[in-house]
């Protein structure tokens, strides 16, 4: 059996507002082997990236249970908690406001390193600052810059070294990529898959960008509306999508390529309210295959084919017969 | 339809001659501040044809924008100086028109789509309100035919016109966005500049509001800059491309000749810098370094400092232009010397 480093079970997330409870994130469950990456895609509001806090509990789940090393992060005291974070880190989308401006390159990335009570002297710390720097590729010149001297790029190679400082093994990536220019991003990209590669990572990849997600990931979710819709490695779910959702979404990437743009699946109307959801299918307003069955429970996540999971009350018996 | 419909700017009624809608020349923009001057926008010459989508695409910082606003007469003064250059909106150029015209002239005859639907729209107004106002300002019309005129333009984007009493916050994020769309097509305008207009929106959204758009075009047959920096869109809706970089259009051509037969050392970085959706483990090979400083621009070619063909001339001289045929065009001195190409294979 593979070893998992993550385990997430039934993890919950809702937030009471004055129009009622709110379902953030509703009954998600995965797991993670160490060394690989699980890509969460899906659109604005579909509680990917409260999936992400949840799992270092930055934002306390309603309930759920998360295994990081078999260990229940759910059940740790708040110092045991604090210590478990240096296992596991994060990386936020906004590289202009993730940084405190007061600060140099040295303090930002110092302040992890003195955490983990390896290096004692100045010296120490300051040589394995500069170690980190050229692990993310910053020029060693940068050291005293603050953060409002560098661009976007750089801003977000300071965010990936605070991260690497504390020696974590796992990375939450949320939208890591998304601010910067595509010649940037391409660069960011590439230093995180060398990370891996070298010292062995474990990520959680968080990101509306499907081209991205697919470069970088080995297994991916897709989410709408707080829920799993769909989960797969990233070759079997881009050669065979099977919820319609994922579908859509997969036919909606504009294609940089003449003539490229295939037959979209246009959906209808927008995403509907997480608030108080009936039990039905969370996608059925917005689809065109919906019938009685979708309408009336909300389908649960099944396996139609290895390591392939659909959560459609229509789809996956076509998968089987045909 | 109103007496103020689509009709009554038809473009077969505009001063016959010219097929250009909108044609630069020698545009040259800097923004001078009492330290340093930021060379944002250095001698671009473009054009567009009526009911032709031309697709601008670059980085941050590489002048989008800057001609965009630009060709509205909007570049805020201080600090930005237009040094050169004429800008023709359907024969008359707008970099001499008087306060007075330019009121005329924005919104009925160019008008803008700007990024962020969500700031764009005034919380305080119903959207029908604010879709009338433009309509009043421009034509002649009563209150009540302006507001029908609001009405029409809901549905025409997809909206039901019961809704043009609502407020923009009981609207989402695609939805704001259409209501933009329908001001700015409020006055059948004969230019449309569209800065980035579908980036805060999600791809479902996104797949909208393009399919949306290429419709209006259609039937409007209004012509677009349209700004992105996203080569997928770009492939999907735009006829002709140019791409900047530092202030320049280093490479011009159609959809085909960019895409297809891609010349510029830039512009294969950019797609070499793209994720392959159909080959996840094709890797990806980033452009190094960074965009120049606009205030520090070197004197040769800007981008030779990140171009893996550049040589010490590159470095040290201006860039040449190169025409390869009528329509297409590179600022690279390389082609210069006989049998020089980029390694990225045509595409036939």
């Amino acid at each position: 059996m593979a070893e998992y480093l993550l385990e997430v079970n039934h993890l919950k997330k809702y937030f009471k507002t004055n129009r009622g409870m709110l379902h953030a994130v509703d009954d998600i469950s995965f797991r993670l082997e160490k060394g690989k990456t699980l890509g969460i895609v899906g659109e604005s509001g579909c509680g990917k990236s409260t999936t992400g806090r949840c799992v270092m509990r930055l934002i306390e789940p309603t309930s759920g249970e998360i295994l990081f090393e078999g260990r229940d992060l759910m059940r740790l005291n708040k110092k045991e908690m604090r210590a478990a974070r240096s296992d596991i880190q994060i990386i936020f989308q906004d590289p202009f406001s993730s940084l405190d401006p007061r600060n140099t390159v040295m303090q930002t990335i110092a302040e992890g390193v003195k955490v983990t009570g390896k290096y004692k002297t100045q010296a120490e710390i300051e040589k394995r600052v500069l170690e980190l720097m050229k692990t993310v590729g910053l020029a060693e010149r940068l050291i005293n810059a603050y953060p409002h001297e560098l661009d976007g790029g750089r801003r977000q190679r300071i965010g990936i070294a605070r991260a690497l400082a504390v020696e974590p093994k796992l990375i939450i990536c949320d939208e890591p990529v998304s601010a910067l220019d595509v010649s940037i991003q391409a660069q960011i990209l590439n230093l995180l898959k060398e990370l891996q590669k070298d010292l062995g990572f474990t990520y959680i990849f968080i990101t509306h960008d499907l081209a991205v997600v697919n470069h970088i990931s080995d297994d991916i979710m897709v989410m709408y509306l707080g829920q799993a819709v769909e989960k797969a490695p990233s070759e079997e779910l881009f050669r065979n999508p099977i919820h319609p959702y994922t579908k859509a979404l997969l036919s909606a990437i504009p294609i940089p390529k003449v003539g490229a743009s295939r037959g979209r699946i246009q959906l209808k109307g927008e995403i509907s309210s997480p608030v108080d959801p009936d039990d039905e299918c969370r996608f059925a307003r917005r689809c065109m295959y919906t019938c009685d069955k979708c309408r009336e429970k909300n389908p649960p996540l099944v396996e139609v084919s290895p390591n392939h999971f659909v959560a459609c009350a229509v789809f996956p018996e076509q998968a089987r017969e045909s | 339809m109103s007496e103020y419909n689509m009709e009554n700017k038809n473009p077969a009624e505009a001063p016959a001659g010219t097929d250009n809608i909108l044609e630069i020349r020698d545009l040259t923009v800097h923004f001078v501040t009492e330290d340093e001057t930021v060379e944002a926008v250095n001698d671009i010459s473009m054009h567009l044809k009526k009911g032709e989508i031309l697709g601008l695409v670059g980085e941050t910082g590489a002048g989008k924008t800057t001609t965009a606003l630009a060709i509205l007469n909007l570049v805020p003064n201080p600090p930005g100086v237009i040094k050169s250059g004429s800008i023709l909106v359907d024969g008359k150029d707008v970099l001499k028109m008087s306060v007075r015209e330019l009121e005329q002239t924005r919104g009925s005859d160019i008008s803008m789509i700007f990024q962020d639907p969500m700031t764009s729209l005034n919380p305080v107004f119903t959207v029908g309100d604010q879709i009338a106002e433009s309509v009043m300002l421009h034509e002649n019309c009563t209150k009540a035919q302006a507001y029908e005129r609001a009405e029409e333009m809901l549905e025409l984007v997809g909206i039901p016109r019961e809704r043009a009493h609502e407020y923009p916050h009981q609207f989402s994020g695609g939805m704001k966005q259409r209501v933009v769309i329908a001001i700015a097509l409020a006055c059948n305008p004969k230019l449309l500049l569209c800065d980035e207009p579908t980036t805060a929106l999600d791809v479902t959204i996104q797949a909208q509001v393009l399919d949306l758009m290429l419709e209006l075009k259609e039937k409007l047959n209004t012509s677009m800059v349209f700004i992105t920096h996203d080569l997928g869109i770009i492939a999907e809706i735009c006829d002709r491309v140019a791409v900047m970089y530092a202030g320049r259009i280093i490479e011009e051509g159609t959809l085909e000749d960019v895409f297809n037969r891609t010349k510029h050392p830039y512009t294969e970085g950019l797609f070499n810098s793209l994720p392959n959706i159909e080959d996840r483990t094709a890797e990806l090979k980033p452009i190094p370094g960074l965009m120049p400083d606009p205030t520090k621009l070197p004197k040769g070619c800007a981008f030779a400092p990140r171009c893996p063909y550049a040589t010490d001339a590159c470095i040290d001289t201006p860039q040449d232009r190169h025409r390869f045929s009528d329509t297409h065009f590179v600022l690279c001195s390389r082609y210069k010397e006989p049998g020089f190409r980029i390694q990225r294979e045509e595409i036939s």
